[in-house]
């Protein structure tokens, strides 16, 4: 499987998912630049974190603007699974292919921590191979990750099951204590309506190996996997 | 109005005013005027000032560094030759790395001045062709205890700021900061020291050189345009600072990682070409002055500058400003002349200003032209190698007379339980976790644990490789402040020590020494005992230093600070192994105190703070039992015998117990036996040297104390590790038993107590 990875000046984990793609699932990986206006046939697309164009402005809305950014919602309308990771996630939100808003942490400080995720549900192309409401851990690394939207967009988020991923505690318990950094209703990760476009602030590259102490955040490269896969015929065993 | 091409005026008060403004003394000025064969013009003589300050040409530190060991076999590029140190990896791989400080901006304006300094450490290890891997930190407050005080708010004030500093620019250019260290002291009060870490990794066939070799090759600026900010910030950093002086923030730089991150990317990629980059250097301390001489003068070289090319932020900028200016983000590079497109595609790939702005001459003189005129001429060796270098006089302080009492007379806690955890709670003693969470440490996938350990372990690819690293920042103050020599030797042996508990044999040391004002002998004698322990333990160890940083005029209001040198150590994890932890790992194992129960309290916090005694003894410490411990450390570590390795330090036993549970996500426990025959505090908190906790599982227990027998190291079996979340100790029949989870409110939140203003979310 080929996963196109988007760099902007400043995608500091575009490298990090290289490696995962390369080393760890044995994937192919295709770098592009933001400035390219095409996207060349691949299975899935990534934007990785960082600091696209340093936080100025706001945090990825530089990059929305970019070239690049174009071709990704061609992609996204033509239904390519997009992975928006941390600072992805932003530009995803920056670019109206997610809805809501990434702000400050409300400890206002930037949080680097392994975290406690509960899926929500399994049915999406992300998360197939996870059971529902499964507890799972995945480092997250942001200073603006706390999730925002308004109660109507909140409400449809919910009624849709687009809400994917949310911080719990070791035993699944959705609580203020295990929320990091005050997103409404403990969002962590959102898919948009059609449900090919993940919004995550957990960063699943740092999730990938038994070294870093999980293996949660791979399991989310393999269900997009086990999806293109399918989509081709060839079905896996779950 | 004086221009600046006037010479001084001859009034001979003024002239000693005037001289003061530009940082040099008359002996400097007579100097000066002997080397140039005239009177110099007052540009020359701003430059001047700032190229001789302290900061620059260490001309009061020169004699004593040239004492530190610096060869080895595995050494590419020697301190002092280059921006850092470069040290072989073998197979065509180099590790460098280096320490720098930033005190004095970090006192006037905490955020900037710490992320600035990450900023310049960041690119003194890129200039030299090396992709950085991580960054670590050494950071000294005054007391931030009774928070109410306006003295402690404010030394809270400059912790949250310097560690924000540090997060904003760390973590935006990518790399990550996977640990340090941090201690408090009444002596570095509104003089906070700020020493920062970074490591990187090069091909050794792509190490880059800081000279402007080949003449007619052009000379390029890149980065971002070059203002008023950080003018002469050399110059500030090489004198006392005085009060908080509203002018002192104009010395203080502006920290843009953005424009680091891709400065970074676009040079890293320009490197992989071979041929195209001639010469590199970063523009820190006294900017576009001090990479053109540096430069030029190692090549014995000279360059035409036209400052009118380079991009400034403000169009009236004196030719003497534009060379001084500190801002930030900014790089000299010296470009093959048939390259420059290549040069130019690459920068614009990046969106990296680039401008040229000279070329290299043969003879060796710099010309920098100026509105069309030739504005100042200088030669680059008056500049760098004619400096003014001194002995100065050192005087060794009287003993004073605040020897320890005899042991006997000192009362043990009534309360153990309550004392522990009070100690556990100490901003000292307290888990950094407060800090590290507001650190990325892990983009890169380089840190396999949490920082919080005795070293840094890192996962660097080399190439298709993989070989593991260990890093570690070392220091205690109090104890140079005791002994300056004994006590910086232990710092050494402590880094060392740090590393062996990760399986690292190390490679190489850099120091960042911080010291008040050298012209004061007892000060001076403290600098040099210092270098002396320093350069006796690296000659002991067969380690060699490879760079590092000398930082004087460190004072607060109330005298000189504690002399407090840094030791960065950086080793090489040769085993496949799994390394031990630094948490207990599983519920049975037995716990071993390799080299033995330690006598003594003198010289440790424990007195300090129990009794706010310092004394004038260090703990018990032996070069030879270091090494010793070192070698079967590795060697256990290497036949898998481990799963937990603790080295005992600052606080003793107590509080390595204490990080040992404390830190573990599996919030396991252990129960302790001590032997009854000496006191209990003695046990628990004395900081004899050459000590670690390690713990065994059960079926291993017999091979680790064959190994310790067999090379002479005491191994004491003191208790095992528990599966309920608890210290227990037992000391005949009592027995002291601290819960995890009180451990977690002392230990864990003792930093977020103090210094958090909302709620925390604790993790997972």
């Amino acid at each position: 499987m080929n996963w196109a990875i988007i760099e902007f000046p400043g995608s500091n984990c575009g490298p990090d998912c290289v490696y995962v793609v390369e080393k760890v699932l044995k994937h192919k990986a295709t770098l592009l630049w933001h400035t390219e206006k095409k996207i060349p046939s691949v299975d899935a697309i990534i934007l990785p974190g960082g600091f696209s164009y340093g936080d100025y402005l706001r945090s990825g809305a530089m990059a929305a603007l970019s070239n690049i950014m174009g071709a990704v919602k061609e992609a996204a309308r033509l239904g390519v699974p997009i992975l928006g990771i941390c600072n992805g996630f932003q530009i995803l939100c920056e670019s109206k292919l997610l809805p809501g808003a990434l702000i400050t942490n409300r400890c206002s400080r930037f949080i680097c921590s392994p975290i406690y995720l509960r899926v929500e549900t399994n049915e999406s192309i992300f998360t197939s191979l996870f059971y529902s409401g499964e507890v799972i851990q995945i480092p997250i690394a942001h200073g603006k990750g706390c999730f925002y939207a308004d109660p109507q967009t909140i409400q449809k988020m919910e009624s849709e099951g687009q809400i994917l991923f949310c911080y719990c505690d070791a035993n699944g318990n959705i609580s203020q204590q295990s929320n990091p950094n005050g997103s409404l209703r403990n969002i962590a990760g959102i898919r948009n309506l059609k449900g090919n476009i993940l919004g995550l602030m957990p960063h699943p590259e740092r999730a990938s190996e038994n070294e870093f102490g999980s293996v949660d955040g791979k399991k989310i490269f393999q269900s997009v996997f086990s999806y293109i896969e399918a989509k081709k015929g060839k079905l896996l065993p779950c | 109005m004086k221009t600046s091409n006037e010479g001084l005026s001859t009034e001979n008060g003024e002239v000693l005013e005037e001289l003061k403004s530009f940082g040099l003394s008359f002996d400097e000025y007579q100097r000066l005027v002997q080397l140039l064969g005239r009177v110099p013009t007052r540009a020359e003589m701003a430059l001047i000032g700032v190229m001789w300050s302290e900061h620059c040409c260490y001309k009061s530190s020169k004699r004593e560094l040239k004492k530190l060991p610096t060869t080895g076999k595995r050494v590419l590029v020697k301190a002092g030759e280059e921006n850092a140190g470069v040290v072989d990896l073998g197979n065509g791989w180099a590790v460098v790395f280096k320490i720098e400080s930033h005190n004095h901006p970090s006192a006037v304006e905490p955020f900037q001045g710490a992320a600035t300094g990450v900023g310049g450490i960041f690119r003194d290890i890129f200039t030299m062709g090396a992709r950085p891997v991580c960054f670590m930190n050494s950071l000294r407050f005054g007391e931030i205890r009774a928070e109410k005080t306006t003295q402690a708010s404010h030394n809270a004030f400059l912790l949250r700021n310097v560690v924000a500093g540090i997060a904003h620019y760390g973590n935006c250019v990518g790399v990550p900061t996977v640990g340090g260290e941090l201690a408090f002291d009444s002596s570095y009060e509104g003089n906070p020291l700020v020493n920062v870490f970074c490591l990187g990794v090069v091909r050794v066939d792509r190490i880059q050189r800081g000279k402007a070799e080949g003449i007619g090759n052009p000379v390029f600026i890149a980065g971002s345009k070059t203002g008023r900010d950080g003018l002469k910030g050399a110059a500030f950093a090489s004198r006392k600072l005085e009060g908080h002086k509203t002018e002192d923030r104009y010395s203080v730089q502006i920290a843009d990682p953005f424009m680091g991150r891709i400065l970074m990317s676009a040079c890293l990629e320009l490197f992989q070409e071979a041929g195209v980059v001639v010469g590199i250097q970063d523009m820190g301390a006294a900017g576009l002055i001090c990479s053109t001489s540096e430069t030029a003068s190692r090549a014995k070289r000279g360059m035409e500058i036209n400052l009118d090319n380079v991009p400034v932020r403000e169009a009236d900028m004196l030719a003497e400003e534009i060379l001084l200016s500190e801002s930030q983000e900014r790089m000299l590079l010296i470009i093959h002349k048939d390259k420059v497109d290549r040069a130019k595609a690459i920068f614009a790939k990046w969106d990296v200003p680039f401008t040229q702005i000279g070329q290299v001459i043969e003879e060796e003189k710099l010309c920098f032209y100026h509105r069309g005129k030739k504005a100042i001429e200088l030669s680059p060796d008056l500049i760098v190698h004619q400096a003014p270098v001194y002995e100065l006089p050192a005087t060794e302080p009287l003993l004073t007379n605040s020897s320890f009492p005899p042991l006997e007379k000192i009362p043990q806690p009534i309360d153990y339980k309550a004392f522990l955890l009070a100690f556990a709670a100490l901003p000292q003693n307290s888990s950094r976790e407060w800090i590290y969470r507001q650190f990325d440490y892990l983009v890169g996938l380089h840190a396999i644990e949490e920082p919080g350990a005795d070293a840094a372990v890192l996962r660097v690819f080399l190439g298709n490789e993989q070989v593991r690293l260990a890093a570690t920042l070392d220091g205690n103050g109090r104890y140079c402040g005791i002994d300056p020599y004994n006590g910086a030797k232990i710092a050494v042996a402590e880094a060392i020590r740090n590393l062996s508990v990760v399986g690292a044999l190390p490679l190489g040391i850099t120091d960042n020494l911080n010291f008040a004002d050298p012209k004061n002998s007892l000060v001076y004698w403290q600098f040099k005992e210092t270098i002396r322990g320093i350069a006796e333990a690296c000659r002991f160890f067969d380690i060699p230093v490879t760079g590092g940083n000398v930082s004087f005029y460190n004072y607060s209001k109330d005298g000189a600070i504690l002399p407090t040198p840094v030791i960065g150590a950086v080793g090489l994890i040769e085993t496949d192994k799994p390394i031990p932890k630094l948490s207990f790992q599983h519920p049975g194992e037995t716990i071993v105190l390799l080299g033995g129960w330690g006598e003594g309290l003198q010289g440790s916090l424990y007195l300090q703070e129990r009794l706010g005694i310092t004394g004038n003894q260090l703990p018990w410490f032996h070069l030879e039992a270091e090494k010793k411990h070192n070698e079967v450390l590795r060697l256990l570590i290497s036949e898998g015998l481990l799963s937990t390795a603790h080295d005992l330090s600052e606080g003793g036993l107590a509080l390595a117990l204490i990080e040992s549970v404390g830190s573990g996500r599996k919030k396991l426990g252990c129960s302790i036996v001590f032997p009854t025959n000496r006191r209990l505090d003695e046990l628990l908190f004395n900081e004899a040297g050459a000590r670690t906790i390690v713990s065994v599982p059960k079926n291993k227990l017999s091979a680790v104390l064959w190994n310790c027998q067999h090379k002479g190291l005491e191994a004491v079996v003191i208790g095992e590790v528990l599966e309920d979340y608890v210290l227990r100790l037992h000391y005949g029949e009592e027995s002291i038993e601290l819960k995890g989870t009180e451990i977690e409110k002392s230990w864990k939140n003792g930093l977020d107590a103090l210094l958090s203003t909302t709620e925390d979310y604790g993790g997972a």
